[in-house]
């Protein structure tokens, strides 16, 4: 193979690879960025429920033999309600406190979610038993992919255009929207805010459940995930701007392919180029790409 | 004019009257440092771990001075402790700079210098933006050292350092007592500087720009100057902290840099209470014995017991145990009133 061919080879696949680790990056900090604008809550412990999602689907799969699949949506379903308990008894009282009391608050949940998890399940990674049709490599005409990424870029496609339309398109949209902008004009025309916020708090949490799922064979499933990537999700939040659907996919894309293409030409650099990214982006706009200043 | 000119000295007076009576010294004050002596004749087997809490004690004071009185919430201290730590460590192993006390002003000066240019650049920022590129500077360093992992010993470090006797007199002992009395001591002074910080009217400022920011910036306080002014001196201290670390460990590993030892710290000053320096000492001392104490008979049972008191701190001890005793004390006072 010449040197051009495989330079091309090379880019193709950190593209693949960019993009599908982009939709899973988007799909799990979705919903943290539109809480987070929202109540501006820190919501640390959203890496935890991403965890808590993927080990549903473990046991799913693996102690009732359910597939992957339904599992995944199951595992959405169950930890969106969970979540629900947990933003009524916990999260509401510290709306009004300092970063400080929610930065510790959820820190301490995520601890005890990493610890229950430990307890349960051991903290050695876990996997899943994938459909034939996620396992080998499809082939797109030109090339071979792997099967599981090419479904993960086009569940994530979906999900895109699924809550482009819920935000753009629908009436509680248009009010997450208004309530984003400004809190306290979107509750004198009526809107009920905390209502909002617990639908959309369930919503993020429940996708960052299907996050987790997705995960397991992506990344990988031990009880640190709820810690480990979670630094990713807030990331991803504070590049992309609170509240912004937009800013949180332009950031997860630049990330993931960031990322990638690190892991591909620098294998020891590691985690540097998303850090170094991050950093820089958030010198020259502290809010983020679509942040509100 | 005149008469506005005795006020202003009349209520510079008070001013001063008022800081002068805060930085006072109460006897109370003494007992940490009672307890510390003691457990030097108490517990002579055990102060390697006694040295342990003694620099984080000090980590979580320059902790103290940058979020419980400047409000500064960052989720990347121990990029400081890590420089620090480094510093001796590196100079010990490729500069065969072993004497200790020098490698504490080395320490200082590196971690100090890093945390004014980080400062000058992040402290312009607030909330999410903040705690985010604090994080990111710790794990950048984290990352920088492992890519040199051929001066930094990578993730497996640098091990089994040796440092030349203190003052060239008193050497390294099994137990530890030399180093023990040493990082007392080091704590003392810095406490000390800490103190006097603190109780200044540069103090008075930073705890004004944490109640109101916008009020300092009418005033016409230099608020960005005093935060950076105070972030150097934090990351200084924590760098010395981090010194005591490797020299009491004879060893420094890339962890140091980890977001587990800026949780921790955190944890520990939160559980003793912010913004009263002595909060520091209650809690490392606190999360530290009880650490060894659960971790060994279950690291899972005590990763979900931190999770908990963190949790239960935040719903009903907001100003940490100290906050908590003075919570019950002036309500044993109020019933005894009425």
């Amino acid at each position: 193979m010449g040197l051009v061919p495989q330079f091309a080879n090379i880019a193709v696949s950190i593209l693949f690879d960019g993009l599908a680790y982009a939709m899973f990056l988007f799909i799990t900090s979705v919903g943290l960025s539109v809480t987070m604008g929202l109540m501006g809550f820190v919501n640390l412990a959203h890496g935890a429920f991403a965890m808590a999602g993927g080990y549903v689907v473990v046991t799913l799969t693996r102690s009732y033999g359910i597939g992957f699949v339904p599992s995944l949506v199951i595992a959405a379903i169950v930890i969106g309600a969970v979540s629900v308990v947990f933003e009524r008894f916990l999260y509401r009282r510290l709306y009004k406190s300092t970063d400080l009391e929610q930065v510790l608050l959820t820190i301490g949940l995520a601890f005890m979610a990493i610890a229950t998890a430990t307890y349960i399940y051991g903290p050695i990674p876990k996997s899943v038993p994938l459909p034939d049709w996620l396992q080998g490599d499809v082939n797109l005409g030109f090339r071979y992919f792997p099967s599981y990424r090419a479904f993960l870029i086009v569940l994530g496609t979906v999900l895109i255009a699924v809550l482009w339309y819920a935000f753009e398109r629908t009436n509680i949209g248009a009010k997450i929207r208004a309530a984003v902008d400004n809190r306290r004009m979107a509750e004198s025309v009526g809107i009920n805010v905390d209502r909002l916020f617990t639908l959309t708090f369930a919503v993020g949490s429940g996708l960052a459940a299907l996050g987790g799922g997705l995960a397991i064979q992506l990344l990988g499933l031990s009880p640190s995930f709820a810690v480990l990537y979670l630094v990713l999700f807030l990331i991803v939040v504070a590049v992309g701007g609170l509240g912004s659907l937009k800013g949180t996919l332009l950031a997860a894309l630049v990330l993931g392919i960031f990322d990638t293409g690190g892991k591909y030409l620098l294998a020891d650099a590691g985690g540097f180029f998303v850090y170094a990214v991050t950093v820089v982006v958030l010198l020259i706009k502290p809010a983020g790409f679509y942040g509100r200043e | 004019m005149a008469a506005s000119e005795t006020i202003g000295a009349a209520a510079r007076e008070r001013a001063t009257d008022y800081l002068a009576k805060r930085h006072r010294f109460r006897l109370a004050e003494a007992l940490p440092w009672l307890i510390a002596i003691a457990v030097f004749f108490i517990f002579p087997t055990r102060l390697t771990f006694g040295s342990q809490v003694l620099v984080m004690v000090m980590f979580a004071l320059s902790l103290d001075l940058i979020l419980g009185y400047a409000g500064i919430v960052t989720l990347g201290h121990a990029a400081f402790f890590g420089v620090g730590a480094y510093t001796v460590g590196l100079a010990a192993a490729r500069l065969d700079w072993t004497e200790p006390i020098s490698g504490l002003f080395a320490a200082a000066i590196a971690a100090g210098l890093v945390g004014f240019v980080t400062g000058w650049f992040l402290l312009r920022y607030r909330g999410l933006t903040l705690l985010m590129l604090t994080l990111a500077t710790a794990i950048l360093l984290q990352e920088t050292g492992n890519l040199r992992s051929d001066i930094s010993g990578g993730y497996d470090g640098l091990p089994g350092l040796t440092f030349k006797p203190l003052l060239g007199i008193f050497d390294y002992d099994l137990y530890g007592h030399t180093y023990y009395l040493y990082v007392l001591a080091v704590l003392a002074v810095v406490f000390y500087l800490i103190r006097r910080i603190v109780y200044s009217p540069f103090g008075q400022a930073l705890t004004g720009i944490r109640e109101n920011v916008r009020r300092m910036h009418a005033i016409g306080s230099p608020v960005h100057r005093r935060l950076v002014t105070v972030y150097t001196i934090a990351a200084a201290i924590a760098g010395v902290a981090g010194a005591l670390f490797t020299q009491t460990n004879a060893y420094v590993t890339l962890t140091v840099f980890d977001f587990d030892n800026s949780a921790k710290v955190m944890v520990m000053l939160i559980l003793g209470g912010t913004g009263r320096l002595y909060g520091a000492f209650v809690g490392a001392a606190v999360y530290m014995v009880l650490e060894d104490y659960f971790s060994k008979l279950s690291p899972t049972f005590w990763q979900f017991g931190i999770g908990l008191m963190l949790v239960l701190a935040v719903l009903f001890a907001p100003r940490g145990i100290l906050g908590l005793f003075e919570r019950v004390g002036s309500y044993l006072a109020e019933r005894k009133r009425s």
